[in-house]
This record gives structure tokens, C-alpha cells and sequence, in this order.
């Protein structure tokens, strides 16, 4: 390797010393990409540093799309909260909804009656399944498949937000869990229509395996670039499908038990190389397991209430003490932090977003690469930006 | 084979291309704003007053019949804290006929509201309900977005229109409420009229009869 030709000078600022030297002369490129990128899905700026087409150095800038939501929780009630939740990751609102129940129900020792917590597994595994559909519309979007994967996955999307918003009122913004339950019943119609999109979904995944796993174009382009290491996942606290497409077996749904998930038959889908392509099929597979818990949830639910009769929905004043409840989100592990000082709103309020820390590692995935890589493999981490920044 | 892989997809793709002219399940789209789909009865967008209307042809009993009582609890609960009460210094009588105060200003900036429904679960009088209207584009910057209680008004026929069965439920529950309270009332008229009875010298039937009325 020949001695770098670039000035220590310019490096400052980046966050660590160069781990690939520069092989050629001249000087090195540097491309502010973003924030207004089309593939950054939102606004998130990389600074990169290019030799020729390799790139050397890569630094996320984050916080574009920082609303004060942390803070903002600290000033309103623990009820207010949760329509706030629906804004962080805005593809799954259900799920962040559930963290933050489970967070506060941990707070104040709330029971959740059997039909909620079936309502929430069928909410929660429909969630995954949308999401993780439309990531892998969005990638192969990101790959030059201008539309149509994503058209496919938002064909099916669409109908599992129709469900969303004939039960919770909204598409997105659903809203829809609270302290001690959920809020409306499901009716045995839209139980009805569930079983009838849950018995289509197979068929879906099918065709995007035809359409998409064969392909030579996605094999060349995603096999063996990206390579996350699973030492590395595990010391930068990666989770998720990310985390499992390196091999480690970690899910939430199965270490932590958290709702009734001890009751349903899944495996959980593990990659052997930690590339881009191992995400996809990571992710293509958990759409596959999350039909299997939404048959048996299906099978299974009870009748009874959805809401504690007991919980309290205003005048919430939870005893001093701290929680931390998190779940098992398409993402990732998503947390939620409380500290309770007795008063109506929460003394401390964090967010421990799936997104924010799967994208610390982009720089280790990127080193080396080329410039079109590395926004496949920003694909491939699946993030959004609103859960990113907050 | 190079490229098989290639072909099966293009193969999948064209077996959708195809079926999106002729399968009556992949014809979805939809020419707003020539055709429309009738919102979802859960759908929500933004919140509005009931009101009772007696004469549902007399425009001006919307005020009469309003069901708010300026509680201003939606105003503190709403998490943006978009809602704007002015409680009144008068009174008048609520759906069971007590003497209540009402807003004499109700205001939502819906430039600020974020749909979420909190008004409505913790309103204890049934008095905000969601609307599904949601073509509310206009060219005002200020005024048009700030809904005031007369623009906010909309009749409980209207609620039925629009949330059938909600409403329904909404509606048992204020009778069983209101049966409730003249239950209450006349229980007490009857004490009363019976301790008349014991006590002849108290004029005690006047309460009793200011009740009756309603
Ligand atoms: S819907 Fe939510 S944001 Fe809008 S007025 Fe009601 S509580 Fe406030
Ligand atoms: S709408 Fe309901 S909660 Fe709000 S002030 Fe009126 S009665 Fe009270």
C-alpha cells in the first residue's frame, strides 16, 4: 500500500483515524450526499470520502428531523404520549405504540386482559409484515428497480393499512394501545377480513421470491457486499433483522417473553454471511414466520374485554419508580425508558430507537465499497428517519 | 443459466401486467375525485361538537343544544394543546336538564391538531366526536384553519350519518343516563313529597315541580 497522500489536516473532524489507506495518488473526494436524497429516506446527511469510487471514510450526520419528542413527553401526560409514539417510526406505529404500553404497564404493574394481548400479537405481526414487505420494495427501489418491487410490496401494504384503519380510525397514525388494554374492540368482521388478508399473504411472498430471490441482478449487486461481522453487531448493539442476518440469534419475541409470545410456534430466521442479500431473506422469512404467529393468534383469540376495567385513563399518576419495557420491533429492539417522579407526566422519558443504533455501524459496512453500494446499504439497514432523529 | 433468474421475474411481471387489465381484484384504482370510497366508519380527522337539534330545520339550535359543558378537560388532555375554552357566566340546562355552563368560546386550530382522539376518549359528556371530512384544503393562512365553535358544531343526526354505530352506543348510554337521572329526580320528588306528607307546615313540593319540567 503506498503511503497516504492526504493531508491528517483534512481528516479532522471525522470520527476515527482512517482505517483503509487510499491506494492511488491525488487527492480524495469529499461528498456531502444528502440530506435531500432521494435514497436517504428522509433527511440524513453522509459525508463521505471518496478515492476514485472507494470510499474511505464515511460520517453520519443525524438530526435533521429532531422534534424534541423526548422532551416534549416529559411536559404532557402519560395518555398524550401516545399519539406521539405513532410519529417515530411512522411505518410502525402499532408497534411503538405496544413499547410504550408495555413500558408504562411495567410502570404501574398493569394487567392486560387475554384478548388485548391477542389484538396486539395480530397488530404487532401484521405491522412486521407491512414493514418489512415495503423495506424490501424500497431497497430493491434503491438497487434501480425503479417502482415495481415497491409498488408490489405497497399493493399488499395498502391492504393491511386498510385493516389498520378500520379498526384505529387512521392508516399511520393509528393510536390504538393503551395503558391496560387496547382501546375499541375488534369486531368478528374485521377479524373476518384479517384471516382473509393473512390467507393472501403467502401467495404475495411467493411472487416476490419468483420475482426478486433468482435474480441475477439482485444476487450480484447484494451477495457479499455490506458485511456486518457478528462481533461487531454484538459490541455496537445492533438488533433486529440486521442482527440476525449476521447469525446471531437474538429476538426479543423469544429471550424476553414479553406479552403472550411464549405461546406461539416461530423460529427465527438466521443469515450465515451478514450481507445485504442475507438481510433481505432475513427479512423475506420473518414476513413467512409472522404468517404462522398471525394463523395461530387468529385461531386462537378469546372473547372478553380488550381494557382492564380497572386502568385509569385520566388523573394517570403512576408511584415513583422506573421502568424499561421493549419489544421485539420489525426493526429492532425498541425501548422505552421511564422514570416516574409521582406526578402526572414522566420525570424522564427515553426512547431507545432500533433505527438510530443500527445505522452506528454503517461506516464499518461501507469502508471499501463504491458510492452505489453504499446506498444499498443504507437500504438494507431499514431505517426511518423520524425514529432516527426523533 | 446467466439470467434465468431474470427472465422468471420479467415472466411475473408480465403475468401482473396482464392481469391488471382483466382481473376485477387488481382493478383498484380509484379516479379521485370523479369516484370516491366512502370513508370508514372508524375513520377520523378532525374533531367537532354535537348538538341536540329539536327542530332539525331550525339552524339556529346549535347553540341551544350543544352538548359541551366547558369542562375544559379536552383542553388539558390534548397532547398539542390545540383547543381554546371560554367557560360562559351563564347557565343553561344540559340533556338531562340540569343547569350547566356552556363554552361561550370553543376554538381548534386544526392547523395544529394531529388527529389523535384523546379529545373525544376523555370527554365525559360526549360532546367531541371525530368527523371523517377531510377536504379541508384553503388558501387562508390564518383564519381558515381555526375552527370556531360555530363552525365546529355539526347535529347528532349528522354523527349518526357519519359513525352509525358509535353514535348508537353514544346514544344508549345518554339514556340510560338521563333515565337514570329522572330515576334520581323522582326519587327525590317522592322523599320530598312524602316528607310533605309528614310535614305539612314546610312547603316542600317546590323543587319536585321546577323537575317535572323536562
Ligand atoms: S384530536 Fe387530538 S390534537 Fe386534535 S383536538 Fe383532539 S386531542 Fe387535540
Ligand atoms: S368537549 Fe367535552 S371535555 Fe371538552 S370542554 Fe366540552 S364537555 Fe368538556
Amino acid at each position: 500500500m503506498t503511503p497516504s497522500t492526504i493531508d491528517p489536516e483534512r481528516l479532522e473532524g471525522w470520527n476515527r483515524p482512517p482505517i483503509i489507506e487510499p491506494d492511488g495518488e491525488g487527492d480524495l473526494l469529499e461528498v456531502a450526499m444528502g440530506p435531500h436524497h432521494p435514497s436517504t429516506h428522509g433527511v440524513f446527511r453522509m459525508d463521505l470520502a471518496l478515492d476514485g469510487e472507494r470510499v474511505i471514510r464515511l460520517k453520519p450526520v443525524f438530526g435533521y428531523l429532531h422534534r424534541n419528542h423526548e422532551k416534549i413527553a416529559e411536559t404532557v401526560s402519560y395518555l398524550a404520549t401516545m399519539p406521539y409514539t405513532d410519529r417515530l417510526d411512522y411505518i410502525c406505529s402499532l408497534t411503538n405504540n405496544w413499547a410504550y404500553a408495555l413500558a408504562v404497564e411495567k410502570l404501574v404493574g398493569q394487567e392486560v386482559p387475554e384478548r388485548a394481548e391477542y389484538l396486539r400479537v395480530i397488530l404487532g405481526e401484521l405491522t412486521r409484515a407491512q414493514n418489512h414487505a415495503s423495506s424490501i420494495g424500497f431497497l430493491l427501489q434503491e438497487m434501480g428497480a425503479s417502482g415495481t418491487p415497491l409498488m408490489y410490496a405497497f399493493r399488499e401494504r395498502e391492504k393491511i393499512l386498510d385493516l389498520f384503519e378500520s379498526l384505529t380510525g387512521s392508516r399511520m397514525m393509528c393510536n390504538y394501545m393503551r395503558f391496560g388494554g387496547c382501546r375499541v374492540d375488534a369486531s368478528p368482521v374485521w377479524l373476518d377480513a384479517v384471516r382473509k388478508v393473512v390467507a393472501g399473504l403467502p401467495a404475495f411472498v411467493d411472487e416476490f421470491e419468483r420475482f426478486l430471490s433468482g435474480s441475477e441482478i439482485v444476487m450480484a449487486r447484494c451477495q457479499g457486499v455490506g458485511i456486518l461481522k457478528p462481533e461487531l453487531a454484538i459490541n455496537a448493539g445492533v438488533t433486529g433483522p440486521m442482527l440476525r442476518a449476521s447469525g446471531v440469534n437474538y429476538d426479543i419475541r423469544k429471550v424476553d417473553h414479553y406479552g403472550i409470545y411464549d405461546r406461539f410456534k416461530f423460529r427465527v430466521p438466521l443469515g450465515d454471511h451478514g450481507d445485504i442479500y442475507d438481510r433481505y431473506m432475513v427479512r423475506i422469512l420473518e414476513i413467512r414466520e409472522s404468517i404462522g404467529i398471525l394463523e395461530q393468534a387468529l385461531k386462537g383469540i378469546p372473547g372478553g374485554p380488550v381494557m382492564d376495567p380497572k386502568a385509569k385513563i385520566r388523573n394517570f399518576r403512576p408511584k415513583p419508580g422506573e421502568a424499561y419495557g421493549r419489544i421485539e420491533a420489525p426493526k429492532g429492539e425498541l425501548g422505552f425508558y421511564l422514570i416516574s417522579d409521582g406526578g402526572p407526566n414522566p420525570y424522564r422519558y427515553r426512547v431507545r430507537p432500533p433505527s438510530l443504533i443500527n445505522l452506528t455501524v454503517l461506516e464499518d459496512m461501507c469502508l471499501g465499497s463504491n458510492v452505489a453500494d453504499v446506498v444499498l446499504i443504507f437500504g438494507s439497514v431499514d431505517i426511518v428517519l423520524g425514529e432516527v432523529d426523533r | 443459466m446467466l439470467g434465468e433468474g431474470i427472465l422468471k421475474g420479467l415472466a411475473e411481471t408480465a403475468k401482473n401486467f396482464a392481469g391488471s387489465f382483466v382481473s376485477a381484484e387488481r382493478m383498484i384504482t380509484v379516479q379521485y375525485p370523479e369516484e370516491r370510497i366512502a370513508p370508514m366508519e372508524a375513520a377520523r380527522v378532525f374533531p367537532f361538537l354535537v348538538y341536540d337539534s329539536k327542530h332539525p330545520e331550525d339552524s339556529l339550535d346549535w347553540e341551544a343544544g350543544m352538548r359541551c359543558v366547558a369542562c375544559q378537560i379536552c383542553e388539558k388532555e390534548c397532547p398539542p394543546k390545540c383547543i381554546y375554552i371560554e367557560k360562559s357566566k351563564d347557565k343553561k340546562p344540559d340533556f338531562v336538564g340540569k343547569m350547566q355552563i356552556y363554552p361561550a368560546r370553543f376554538d381548534i386550530d386544526i392547523s395544529v391538531c394531529m388527529s389523535c382522539q384523546i379529545c373525544v376518549e376523555v370527554c365525559p359528556f360526549e360532546a367531541i366526536k371525530m368527523d371523517t371530512q377531510f377536504e379541508l384544503a384553503t388558501d387562508d393562512r390564518f383564519g381558515a384553519l381555526l375552527l370556531d365553535r360555530k363552525e365546529l358544531a355539526k347535529s347528532n343526526e349528522y354523527y349518526h350519518h357519519i359513525h352509525p354505530t358509535e353514535a348508537a352506543e353514544v346514544d344508549a348510554r345518554l339514556a340510560a343516563e338521563k333515565a337514570k337521572a329522572n330515576a334520581k329526580v323522582k326519587a327525590a320528588a317522592d322523599a320530598a313529597v312524602a316528607k310533605a306528607a309528614t310535614q305539612p307546615a314546610v312547603p316542600a313540593a317546590k323543587p319536585a315541580e321546577g323537575n317535572k319540567q323536562e
